[in-house]
């Protein structure tokens, strides 16, 4: 029923141009941008992860995975369904829900958002309406694993993995081990 | 989605699983401390209703504001323009020309909301019409089911009482056959509509052959004016073959439920203890009836009329009405 909704970065038809990252540099982005983490907030204290459906969410716990191998401390770490809060709910229709799951309470926290692509903005403005309805953190920071520019709004990344400038044509794609079978970073072109 | 849900008919097991699946989620926001979501703003829905209500009318309108939609409630009582003759058209239109995007109607006729759907633009939803369907009570208690039973696939559902004049039972009885679940109508003869058979239901008319066997049993109310018909000799001879007391209940299987439509009429169909007991899930369904139809309004609104539903040409807007042309 969703297949012509299913949302430009999982299930458009794509034909891959190159591909930009592997498993390893995945892991290396990942291990790179935990301990920038850890030292912007001078410790893990008051930490929350919380990764944006779909891959944001298997991103943020490897994030606390990692964190926990070298800081020894454990971060929780959840999972924000956007949908309900995105501003094109009206041109894209309905789609599937996930669950939200955000350990505890955010108030008063550091609230680390995590996602796969960096593109518009949007789903991060998304993100901020749907994490202030839970509570009203200390603070919000984003870790992205791609930025790939092309911001429509005035939103920034604290922490990006690799920065992946894009002509607006090309889509890039995030494919994860836990959802896709694989870790890897895909350029291509949709193809209709 | 659908555009318009005017019966149970019109969803296929993998929609009925859509709507259970997204109403899951949307149960959660319940329990936090804001319980608005910002999806449906600036859509507005009319609850249109002609006959009394409380459950669904509240539900229906707490549902919408959930969303952040607007709220229309219109009764047709000596407060509207329906006390001053105005037809169901006319009224329809009046909602058309206003510019709502769903009508959630109630009407003692059956049909109703089928008629209204092919007057306007708007999505039209039907919370209950005549002794016809009433597809979001069928919803919500197939999601209340399923909050206890993994599949419905062979589960065993005896739907007890006034079948022929309820329109709760003729949605349930869909939907459930829909999913695979195995239906026994049970009932005073008068009370059992002769094609009933069709509607892929067993008929069985002694309740106690009937209860050991039984994962749910499923209450219906008695509508206390049939008795007026003679339909059946008593309130208390009804009760006595067809009401679920304590001594019934204790003939279900373990781990079975109780379920009920609302309003109760204790100690006819149901007694008091049993409406209480651990088994029953009755309030449950009231509080599921809200993300269900929340779930409803999200799929059917949540996009526009070319991504929600088939895009239809509105025979009646911009156009003067017959009547009107000079």
């Amino acid at each position: 029923m969703h297949a012509s909704r299913a949302g430009r970065s999982a299930g458009l038809d794509f034909s891959v141009k190159a591909r930009v990252m592997e498993a390893t540099d995945m892991r290396r982005a990942l291990t790179r941008i935990g301990h920038e983490i850890v030292e912007h907030n001078k410790g893990t204290d008051d930490l929350v992860l919380v990764g944006i459906r779909t891959r944001g969410a298997p991103l943020a716990d490897r994030l606390a995975t990692t964190i926990a191998s070298f800081e020894g401390a454990d971060v929780p770490s959840g999972a924000l369904d956007v949908t309900l809060y995105r501003d094109d709910v009206a041109l894209r229709g309905p789609r599937n829900l996930e669950a939200t799951t955000v350990p505890g309470d955010v108030d008063g926290r550091i609230v680390v958002l995590v996602d796969d692509v960096l593109y518009t903005g949007r789903t991060i403005r998304a993100a901020f309406d749907a994490l202030l309805d839970l509570g009203r953190p200390r603070a919000i920071r984003l870790a992205v694993l791609v930025d790939r520019g092309h911001r429509e709004l005035p939103i920034r990344a604290d922490h990006v993995g690799k920065n992946l400038p894009t002509s607006a044509d090309e889509a890039v794609k995030v494919h994860l081990e836990e959802i896709d079978g694989e870790d890897a970073v895909l350029i291509g072109e949709p193809t209709r | 989605m659908i555009k318009h849900l005017l019966s149970m008919d019109q969803l296929s097991a993998e929609q009925i699983t859509e709507v259970l699946d997204t109403a899951e989620q949307l149960r959660s926001v319940t329990d936090r401390p804001i319980k608005k979501l910002p999806t449906l703003r600036g859509r507005t829905v009319c609850n249109l209703f002609y006959e009394a209500s409380t459950r669904t009318r509240i539900s229906f309108e707490l549902a919408a504001k959930r969303l952040s939609a607007d709220v229309i409630n219109f009764s047709a009582d000596s407060k509207s323009a329906v006390a001053k003759g105005e037809s169901f058209k006319d009224t329809a239109w009046t909602l058309e020309a206003m510019g709502v995007d769903a009508i959630v109607v109630r009407h003692s006729s059956s049909g109703a909301p089928n008629q209204l759907a092919g007057w306007v633009q708007a999505s039209v939803l039907n919370a209950g019409d005549g002794a016809h369907e009433h597809p979001t009570q069928a919803l919500l208690d197939l999601f209340s089911i399923r909050q206890h039973f993994k599949d419905f696939e062979g589960l065993r559902v005896a739907i007890v009482g006034d079948v022929l004049h309820s329109r709760v039972a003729r949605s349930n009885v869909k939907g459930l056959v829909t999913m695979g679940a195995e239906v026994t109508l049970v009932g005073p003869p008068t009370l059992i509509p002769a094609q009933a058979t069709t509607w892929g239901a067993t008929i069985a008319h002694d309740l106690d052959s009937v209860i050991g066997e039984v994962d749910i049993c499923y209450l219906l109310r008695v509508q206390k004016e049939r008795q007026s018909e003679q339909l059946f000799p008593s309130l208390r001879e009804y009760a006595a073959l067809w009401g679920l007391d304590s001594r019934r209940q204790a003939l279900m299987p373990r781990d079975s439920l109780v379920m009920h439509p609302g309003p109760m009429n204790r100690g006819v169909e149901i007694s008091a203890d049993v409406s209480e007991s651990p088994r029953s899930i009755i309030l449950d369904q009231v509080a599921n009836g809200l993300a269900v139809r929340m779930s409803l309004l999200y799929l059917m609104l949540g996009g526009t009329s070319e991504f929600g539903g088939e895009a239809v040409e509105h025979p009646n807007r911009n156009r003067p009405r017959e009547k009107e042309v000079v």
